[in-house]
């Protein structure tokens, strides 16, 4: 079987898109909740097949997005000590912080290193015994399983010079939170793929249960997300709400267990600072006692300065789903990809980016 | 340490003599350059295209070519999509010192294959040796010239509304397969650099016809950035089919595993063209009876709405932005 091609036949999706005109009638405003749906969604141009009924709306499911500002600024005051070589993910490097960007601190000779994976960091610390490498542990369920391996790995290698500065957010206590404040009302919600794969489709039963909100797990391609929405149009005209899973492939019910074991060995919750959303208890992993001593925060003495939001960026209404891209001034004039103000249009999962790159000014 | 490159052989003294002539003038065997003169002398009458490119691929061998073979095809394929007969080549190699002298005799053999194979002579050249560090293994610079045949004029400010759009074959072959052999991410796959010099495709695209308005080799940013230089330049919008366009399977899958758009991954064998409908049969034919455009499909058209836009259809029937590549997505890769 082809997994790429296979989830995108034109004559496939002609019948879901059919199938769902003839269902759906019920006006709806169902989220996508991670940013890499939104940007399939965009991609492929979902919202201009599905019928007036559905009004799609994304939420703050980019982790990259989500990372606060103070958070940045700590990233950035990091890779000015001497000796500290600050490793991450390609994407948080453009992201501008209250003063600057690790982008523009590595152009004034910083170092920081970007990698693909969390063991890379782990050998660029192997391979400067003289120097401490702090790796952003930046991003949801999916990626922490990999920074708490990297740490056990560390220990058991007796590696002394890497941390991990631990900004991990959870998903289903966010999404609580946003229900909770009342501001967008849903009827449906397109639970993450990547992030259910790890936790598993049990975490959303609250959704469906308390809120009474239709949740389905879909996967990444135009196929998978037609199907999400088709099996949330049935729950809705049958007025049900359950958690139900269109990513098979990808997903089990108890989600990873392995992968879940190590986070939990490494990490345990704490509250979090979402961009735009605020304070959420619960949201985030910091390190356990005994790992402590990997941990950037409490290793480093680290000033990162009086925090400041950028004028005018709506990033934080858009990320709680209250506004869209095309309601911000900035959009498109002083804030583009190239000259990106806020992170919703630096991450290549960031919603601006997506109506931006895929649909702007048409 | 004989056989690693030394900053000697940059210095023009004995080394680098030896250097020259041992392994530059012995491949490239030609009368122009065996005379070792300052300049290339040569006769020309008619019209001429002058191109020239530097070439900084890491790594400097991957599946299916190195740079050696890029900085002759890249330059050629220059030419040709000015519809000029490439000529002669200029080839500058500033080398880290320390290079393995087995790498750059290979190279240069590579270099004396492409450029046989594109009909062209090396005619000129130079050689900087320079520290450790401040080159990465070796950087090449090509320059050349060409011959443009009496009634062909191929620009990117020609596409008219109405005109047809060409693609030679499948799209992202080459900044795949570099990719898969960058140091922290390589990954296996079975994929070759598509690099091929482009001349004998365009010289049987213009026997079929010689009223080719466009030529584009869709190299760095892709499919996506070049359409975007034509409907730009030309003040028109170019709707592309999504369906239409060739990409292979593994190309599909190593996009979707380092979150890329095949549109705009690089190729060094592929050409896009904008032809008047009512040739757009005959160059067709003409490009699938080539090695090099076997694959070759029509993936859209030049409209005179949204000028400046490049839409696609996509595979679900909606239409979306395809915007030019913002950033640096993808490492050096040419």
């Amino acid at each position: 079987m082809k997994f790429i091609s296979e989830f995108r036949r034109p004559e496939l999706a002609e019948g879901l898109i059919s199938q769902i005109h003839r269902e759906s009638k019920t006006p709806v405003r169902f989220m996508e909740f991670c940013g890499g749906h939104t940007v399939t969604i965009f991609r492929y141009g979902i919202r201009q097949v599905l019928p007036p009924t559905i009004d799609m709306v994304s939420g703050p499911g980019c982790p990259i997005c989500v990372t606060a500002n103070v958070d940045l600024d700590k990233a950035i005051a990091l890779s000015q000590i001497s000796d500290v070589i600050v490793a991450t993910f390609g994407d948080m490097l453009k992201v501008p912080g209250s003063r600057s960007s690790l982008q523009e601190v590595k152009a004034d000779g910083a170092d920081v290193h970007m990698v693909y994976s969390t063991m890379d960091a782990l050998r660029i610390a192997e391979d400067n015994p003289a120097k401490s490498v702090v790796f952003l542990g930046i991003g949801f369920e999916t990626t922490a399983p990999t920074i708490a391996a990297s740490i056990l790995q560390a220990g058991e290698k007796g590696i002394r010079n890497y941390y991990v500065l631990s900004l991990h957010k959870l998903c289903p206590p966010v999404l609580r939170a946003i229900l909770d404040s009342g501001e967008v009302k849903l009827h449906g919600l397109i639970c993450p793929g990547h992030v259910s794969t790890i936790i598993g489709s049990h975490p959303w039963e609250f959704i469906a249960r308390d809120y009474g909100i239709p949740c389905v797990v879909s996967g990444f391609e135009p196929l998978d997300i037609l199907q999400c929405v088709d099996m949330l149009v049935a729950q809705v005209e049958n007025n049900e709400s359950r958690v139900e899973i269109a990513y098979r492939r990808g997903v089990r019910p108890e989600g990873n267990q392995q992968a879940l074991k190590l986070m939990e060995r490494v990490f345990e919750p704490c509250s979090a600072e979402w961009r735009g959303i605020g304070e959420v208890p619960d949201s985030g992993l910091r390190l356990r006692k005994e790992y402590q001593h990997f941990d950037a925060e409490l290793a480093f003495d680290i000033e990162p300065g009086p925090t400041y939001e950028p004028v005018g960026c709506i990033c934080g209404d858009i990320l709680r789903g209250v506004k869209t891209p095309a309601d911000c001034q900035l959009f498109g004039k002083a804030c583009t990809p190239e000259h990106p103000v806020g992170p919703c249009m630096v991450s290549s999962e960031g919603s601006c980016s997506a109506y931006y790159l895929y649909g702007g000014g048409f | 340490m004989k056989d690693k490159i030394l900053l000697a052989h940059g210095s023009g003294g004995k080394l680098a003599h030896e250097l020259v002539e041992r392994s530059f003038v012995k491949a490239f065997d030609n009368p122009l350059l065996a005379k070792l003169d300052d300049s290339a002398v040569f006769d020309f009458s008619g019209r001429l295209a002058f191109t020239t490119d530097s070439y900084v691929v890491s790594p400097i061998f991957f599946p299916g070519g190195d740079i050696g073979k890029l900085a002759v095809c890249g330059t050629v394929n220059d030419l040709a999509m000015s519809g000029a007969k490439p000529l002669y080549l200029s080839l500058s190699f500033i080398i880290e010192e320390g290079l393995p002298q087995s790498e750059l005799s290979e190279i240069v053999v590579s270099v004396q294959k492409a450029a046989q194979e594109a009909g062209v002579e090396i005619v000129t050249g130079d050689t900087k040796v320079v520290h450790r560090g401040s080159a990465d293994k070796l950087f090449v610079n090509t320059a050349g010239v060409g011959m443009i045949s009496e009634g062909v004029d191929i620009s990117g400010g020609n596409a008219r509304p109405g005109d047809k759009v060409l693609l030679s074959g499948t799209i992202g072959d080459h900044g795949i397969a570099v990719l898969s052999q960058r140091e922290g991410l390589s990954f296996s796959t079975q994929l070759e650099s598509d690099c091929a010099p482009l001349w004998s495709l365009v010289a049987e695209m213009l026997s079929a016809s010689p009223n080719i308005h466009c030529l584009r080799d869709p190299t760095r940013g892709g499919l996506a950035t070049s359409l975007n230089e034509l409907a730009k330049r030309s003040k028109v919008s170019i709707r592309i089919e999504e369906e239409k366009i060739p990409v292979r399977e593994e190309v599909l899958a190593a996009c979707e595993m380092l979150g890329f758009d095949p549109l705009y991954v690089a190729n060094e064998g592929k050409l896009v063209a904008i032809v008047p409908d009512e040739d757009v049969d005959k160059i067709l034919k003409a490009m699938r009876e080539n090695r090099d455009g076997k694959d070759a499909v029509i993936i859209g058209e030049v409209r005179a709405e949204h000028p400046g836009r490049v839409v696609m259809k996509t595979c679900l029937g909606a239409s979306r932005i395809v915007d030019m590549l913002a950033g640096d997505l993808l490492p050096r890769i040419c």
